[in-house]
């Protein structure tokens, strides 16, 4: 039997409690994000794919960001009725051939609709894809633009 | 899916220990020459896209690209961070024939196998 050194809890101790420091404060931060962000994620697993969309508005547009990784510009349709924006699409599975050991990737069709807050212009919506991600500008109807008012004096 | 990697080693020795970042989406596929491994980073360009193999460890970083949008936010569903994620090389891949491409947001990865590893036939004499 060989005699094993003491070795002071200092320099054996420190770099694994410092590891549990470090999941600690990971499950903090995992606890303090808000709820709703989660659940919007969660949602993923019983409806399918819903793409992320955020919505900007100045004075002249009204935005959509649209996050859609690894579509073809011709698998995406985008349309608008009365006042409501639809984005949808279809992703297909280009690697049936092949077996897959994990995926967490969404293929099929998704749909994702929202009511714009103002009236837009039809005729004037402009769209383009880049990176995998779809941007849609609407322009604002004329009469949905802010106007400034001038006062008159007598 | 949403996990938060923390990034506990930089590649530039500048970024510690603070940014945060998501895990993104992932798929791995396997077939007789080896896996292919797709992920997904929307908004994140060729130039914005890092990888590297470390003991044993290949680390995907993407840095996002913020819409230039101008106005103000009325809703937001996606998520601010930068992705990154790590997988852990299998030793039947040849580390030094992995390659890569990015396209409309989706990284394939192409993780060949070693030779000595494929399936080889034999024939009876």
């Amino acid at each position: 039997m060989s005699l094993i050194r003491y070795q002071t809890p200092n320099s054996v101790m420190l770099p694994s409690l410092d590891r549990w420091a470090n999941l600690r404060n990971d499950l903090d931060t995992l606890l303090e994000l808000p709820f709703w962000s989660g659940l919007g994620r969660q949602s993923q697993l019983f409806s399918g794919w819903t793409p992320a969309l955020d919505l900007y508005q100045n004075n002249d547009n009204i935005v959509a960001v649209v996050e859609l990784p690894g579509m073809r510009k011709e698998d995406i349709e985008i349309s608008l009725q009365d006042g409501t924006l639809t984005i949808s699409g279809e992703r297909k599975d280009e690697n049936v051939k092949d077996s897959a050991a994990r995926t967490e990737r969404f293929t099929g069709k998704f749909r994702r609709s929202i009511t714009l807050p103002t009236r837009v212009d039809v005729n004037k919506v402009n769209a383009f894809y880049k990176d995998g991600v779809l941007t849609v500008t609407l322009p604002k109807a004329e009469e949905a633009k802010p106007k400034q008012i001038q006062i008159n004096l007598n | 899916m949403n996990t938060l990697v923390r990034e506990n080693r930089s590649s530039n020795g500048e970024r510690q220990a603070t940014e945060q970042f998501i895990a993104p989406a992932a798929a791995v596929l396997e077939n007789a020459d080896g896996y292919t491994l797709e992920v997904e980073m929307p908004g994140v360009s060729k130039e914005n896209l890092e990888m590297w193999v470390e003991n044993n460890e290949l680390t995907i970083l993407g840095r996002r690209a913020i819409p230039s949008v101008e106005g103000t936010l009325i809703h937001r569903e996606s998520r601010p961070e930068n992705f990154r994620r790590s997988f852990e090389i299998d030793p039947s891949i040849d580390a030094a024939k992995i390659s890569a491409k990015i396209e409309q947001g989706v990284v394939t990865l192409i993780l060949p196998k070693a030779e000595q590893v494929k399936p080889r036939k034999i024939a009876v004499a």
